[in-house]
């Protein structure tokens, strides 16, 4: 049985004046039916283009030059746009950061919802609009009736979010993609709308990739993940088990940078220097830079991910390799 | 001293105001007295006038920003600000700096009220307080090299200082920040988020502050960069003596940088403590559910409080406790009457009627 999404080596170039840029370079991920995956790292790691590339929203300069993306068995890379369009928004769903970039601030909820579902779906409008008020009572929106009938300026940010949820669940998508939804929100919105995101997860066996650069949000709604870092995936695997025990160097010193780490007043730790930028990028592997254990072989070789003793973990690191005696996979 | 000036009995209770509470020690660096802040939003007459019953009525809007905030810092503290979206605290920070003038209440500075001086009369203390902003892409400016930006605060408040001494000071202070001065011919636009937020600190630090107020100085910025900046603000604590405000609301760095927190919820305090007491043993109902929302990383999944319905606008105040309206534990006198900050056995302030009552 093939996994609901699997991600073999997908790279995505930027076509530009200078030159091409590589922005995901040899990612390889899969998601199986109703799993939840969180695509981790900070920003410019390429977590949002991977994301995108797996819709194909990817625009000019952007495309994707390798790799393939199996949905459902299929691999959308090689689909025509008609049939990328079946894909997009009813098979997978997306939800972003902004609200403000899902909804039409000059057309009502009804309208933008029935939209959606017209556009996928032959069906007369009072089906469509019985159906847009199952999504919203999902969401736990009050008076979804009378919701229908108003404007995205007359919802606060956290009731807008949840608009974008329950139209994301219209078509009773296979998979959401979530690009950072909650990091514009107030905290305590934010735990509301994890907690929501997580039992319809649950309730609907929907699977669920979060990109996110909180390591807390991950950790409380993902059962596994990745770690990006400049378009490549450094770490992977259960969540609990690498977020308790990193073996990356890199997911170790963004872990023991978060301040609820430590013993407050006492400094933090800092990973020295900045993620590079895509012109950038060094030779080998691309963090040794900035890596305190990095060795000779580092600044030469790109590390290939390779599975760890333990069940399922993944790490790109020629001294975490060694340590653990691993030979490349066939 | 205080007490005598304002013609008020010390009350044996502990309903005693906090900023009158104790003699004022030699520390005390600032002292905010029932400042409140509205900013009047009505418009033009056109934008006021509405019809009601038929009749035309002129129509006020006000955004009560702050209300009846009262606070003390002595020297040497982080004061940690915390609350989310709306809660004031930027407002607050703006007040407490003389970037608006309080609709009420007094600020004093070293026992000297600053909130009603002129512009003369506040320069002295402009060197002495600074400001540090949350978005390193709006709060310099763009045309101005990194040695311009710096040079302007010395010459301003130093007029006789010489050219070589100006050059040494911006060099000395781009050291302190961890920012090459050889750099100082660039603009803006040429360094990263980090970067700029740490021109940004060097700017505060030219003139020698011994108190700044930094409005959500590390929000915009990665995780790895934010504990670099963090440290650094550390560090300059320690070396130069500073004293913070720090305002937030990612409570994880509060928790970290802060010796003592205050939780603001729509312009009012809800409750003040030391950082550890807040966060080991937290009382006021809003501080409780704003911690458990913390998302925390680690295999246990815990619970978090839920609140009740929306955040309120501060253009229409709830009566009452500003929080009755979400919380769980709210009664008629909750909702008729704003409790007042009480001082509790462990040393927090608490402005909670339940907690008072002993019903929570």
């Amino acid at each position: 049985m093939p996994s609901l999404l699997e991600v073999k080596d997908l790279e995505v170039k930027f076509a530009l004046r200078m030159g091409e840029l590589t922005a995901i370079d040899g990612v390889s991920f899969c998601l199986e039916k109703g799993e939840r995956l969180g695509l981790v790292g900070e920003s410019g790691a390429g977590k949002s283009v991977t994301g995108f590339a797996v819709i194909n929203l990817i625009s000019r300069p952007g495309y994707i030059s390798g790799g393939q993306i199996l949905f459902e068995g299929v691999d959308l890379a090689g689909l025509s746009a008609e049939q990328m369009r079946d894909v997009r928004g009813n098979r997978i769903s997306m939800i972003f950061q902004d609200p403000m970039m899902t909804l039409n601030p000059v057309l009502t909820i009804g309208t933008q919802m029935m939209e959606t579902l017209h556009a996928h779906r032959s069906i007369s409008r009072k089906e469509a609009k019985a159906i847009a008020l199952e999504k919203l009572k999902k969401v736990q929106i009050s008076s979804p009736e009378k919701r229908l009938r108003q404007y995205p300026h007359e919802f606060s940010g956290g009731m807008r979010q949840r608009i974008v949820i329950a139209i994301a669940l219209l078509t009773d998508p296979a998979m959401i993609i979530a690009d950072e939804p909650t990091t514009a929100l107030d905290v305590t919105i934010q735990a509301e709308i994890m907690d929501l995101l997580l039992s319809l997860c649950r309730a609907e066996g929907m699977g669920l990739i979060l990109i996110t650069h909180d390591l807390g949000v991950v950790s409380q709604v993902t059962e596994k993940i990745a770690v990006m870092y400049a378009g490549r995936v450094v770490e992977s695997g259960p969540t609990d088990r690498i977020t308790q025990d990193p073996k990356h160097p890199y997911t170790q010193g963004l872990i023991k940078a978060l301040p609820g780490s430590l013993q407050p007043r006492s400094r933090l730790n800092q990973i020295p220097g900045m993620m590079p930028t895509l012109i950038d990028i060094p030779k080998g592997c691309s963090f040794h830079p900035r890596c305190t254990i990095r060795e000779e072989i580092c600044s030469q070789v790109a590390p290939l991910l390779l599975r760890l003793d333990e069940q399922d973990r993944m790490a790109a690191c020629h001294v975490v390799s060694r340590i653990e005696g691993l030979r490349p996979k066939s | 001293m205080f007490l005598i000036i304002w013609g008020m009995a010390l009350p044996q209770s502990s309903t005693v105001k906090m900023t009158e509470s104790l003699t004022t020690p030699d520390n005390r660096l600032l002292t905010l007295k029932n400042v409140v802040k509205h900013f009047d939003i009505s418009g033009g007459l056109l934008d006021r006038l509405r019809l009601e019953n038929g009749r035309p009525v002129l129509h006020r809007t006000t955004v009560k920003a702050v209300n009846d905030v009262s606070l003390f810092i002595d020297e040497g503290e982080t004061l940690g600000v915390v609350g989310e979206s709306g809660c004031g605290k930027s407002t607050l920070a703006r007040t407490v700096m003389g970037l608006y003038p309080p609709s009420r209440g007094e600020i004093i500075y070293r026992g000297k009220r600053i909130d009603r001086l002129s512009a003369q009369q506040m320069l002295p203390f402009r060197a002495k307080m600074q400001m540090i902003f949350q978005d390193p892409y709006a709060s310099l400016n763009p045309r101005k090299t990194v040695r311009q930006t710096l040079e302007e605060p010395v010459v301003f408040h130093n007029r006789h200082i010489s050219n070589g001494e100006v050059k040494d000071r911006v060099s000395q202070v781009m050291e302190q920040v961890g920012v090459d001065p050889g750099w100082a011919g660039r603009y803006p636009h040429e360094f990263s988020g980090g970067q700029r937020q740490r021109i940004s600190i060097a700017r505060a630090l030219t003139v020698a502050p011994e108190f700044i107020v930094a409005d959500e100085p590390v929000s915009a910025l990665d995780v790895s960069i934010q504990a670099q900046i963090l440290n650094l603000l550390m560090k300059a604590q320690e070396d130069l003596g500073l004293t913070y405000m720090f305002i937030t609301h990612d409570l994880s760095v509060v928790r970290h940088i802060s010796t003592r927190v205050a939780v603001m919820y729509l312009g009012t305090l809800c409750e003040v403590a030391s950082a550890d007491t807040l966060f080991a043993s937290p009382r006021h109902p809003y501080t409780q559910a704003l911690l458990s929302a913390i998302p925390k990383l680690g295999a246990e999944k815990k619970r978090h409080v839920k609140l009740k319905g929306e955040v309120p606008t501060p253009i229409r105040l709830p009566p009452g406790c500003v929080f009755h309206g979400r919380c769980i534990h709210a009664d008629q006198r909750c909702r008729e009457e704003v409790p007042k900050l009480r001082h509790l056995s462990t040393g927090s302030w608490v402005a909670c009627h339940a907690v008072e009552e002993g019903r929570i």
